[in-house]
């Protein structure tokens, strides 16, 4: 039997070695976003209703190419960051925890992934 | 917790309040909402996935997911996403001013999240009837 009380247990660990590192992530992913973001909502405003010739072109010009990439780079590493946070506040069971955090960041790589993919190919054009 | 021996069972520990015991406050709220659009978005990023991975496979994947979100579904989907992602949006540039220690103050507060909600309303209403067409005659 363990006599010892959460606090002693707690202190024998130490910290988790991590610091801000996590809130420092997000808040730079978030500055990012931030421009990303509103450069989104003006190529979709102006892509929208374009038909598939008019999208491959206007993927072919490397500086949308780019910014695109950098979009889905800094996205989904930020919402990765913000949906563990919200696992690890509202999940208490410690395996269904693991499982989600794992699922997170499969899904946020492969959306990543498959997105980064599209974007190449429409803008290498094949 | 000198008394802790003689096996008397354990006294509940003191909880404290929580969200349910509190009016709602605007402060709270743009709070609750923050968290709610950041989730929306992140299954929304698949909105943004498949448009470019059917533009990927061809002309016809494409047609058909324009087809879809030009619908009346696909269109209430897509003003929710822009309002979600500009509401998140300044929520965040909300966080960045208090993260420098500014408006802090319980009036400030409030009023940067008025600002918050009332702006993410006005520009999703801006931008979507510039790109319908109402206001300055895109197409």
């Amino acid at each position: 039997m363990n006599m010892r009380t959460p606090l002693k247990n707690v202190r024998s660990l130490g910290s988790a070695k991590e610091g801000a590192d996590h809130f420092w992530k997000q808040r730079l992913s978030a500055v990012a976003n931030v421009f990303l973001g509103i450069w989104l909502v003006w190529l979709i405003a102006s892509l929208a209703g374009s038909d598939h010739a008019a999208f491959k072109q206007a993927l072919g010009n490397p500086l949308i190419a780019i910014g695109l990439l950098l979009l889905v780079l800094s996205g989904t590493f930020h919402m990765r960051l913000g949906m563990q946070t919200i696992i690890e506040d509202y999940i208490s069971s410690e395996g269904r925890k693991i499982v989600l955090l794992m699922l997170n960041t499969f899904f946020a790589i492969a959306v990543g992934l498959a997105t980064t993919f599209a974007i190449l190919k429409l803008s290498f054009g094949s | 917790m000198a008394h802790a021996e003689g096996g008397s069972a354990a006294r509940p520990r003191p909880t404290s309040p929580h969200i349910q015991i509190y009016s709602p406050m605007i402060n709270m709220m743009m709070s609750i909402i923050h968290r709610i659009t950041g989730a929306a978005l992140y299954f929304g990023s698949l909105l943004l996935a498949i448009w470019l991975i059917a533009a990927a496979m061809g002309p016809d994947a494409f047609d058909q997911v324009n087809v879809l979100f030009g619908s009346l579904l696909g269109k209430i989907v897509l003003v929710g996403y822009t309002w979600a992602l500009l509401h998140h949006m300044l929520g965040g540039i909300r966080h960045f001013i208090w993260d420098t220690g500014r408006g802090m103050e319980i009036k400030t507060a409030d009023m940067l999240c008025w600002v918050s909600i009332i702006l993410s309303i006005a520009l999703t209403t801006v931008i979507w009837l510039v790109a319908t067409g109402v206001i300055g005659g895109a197409a």
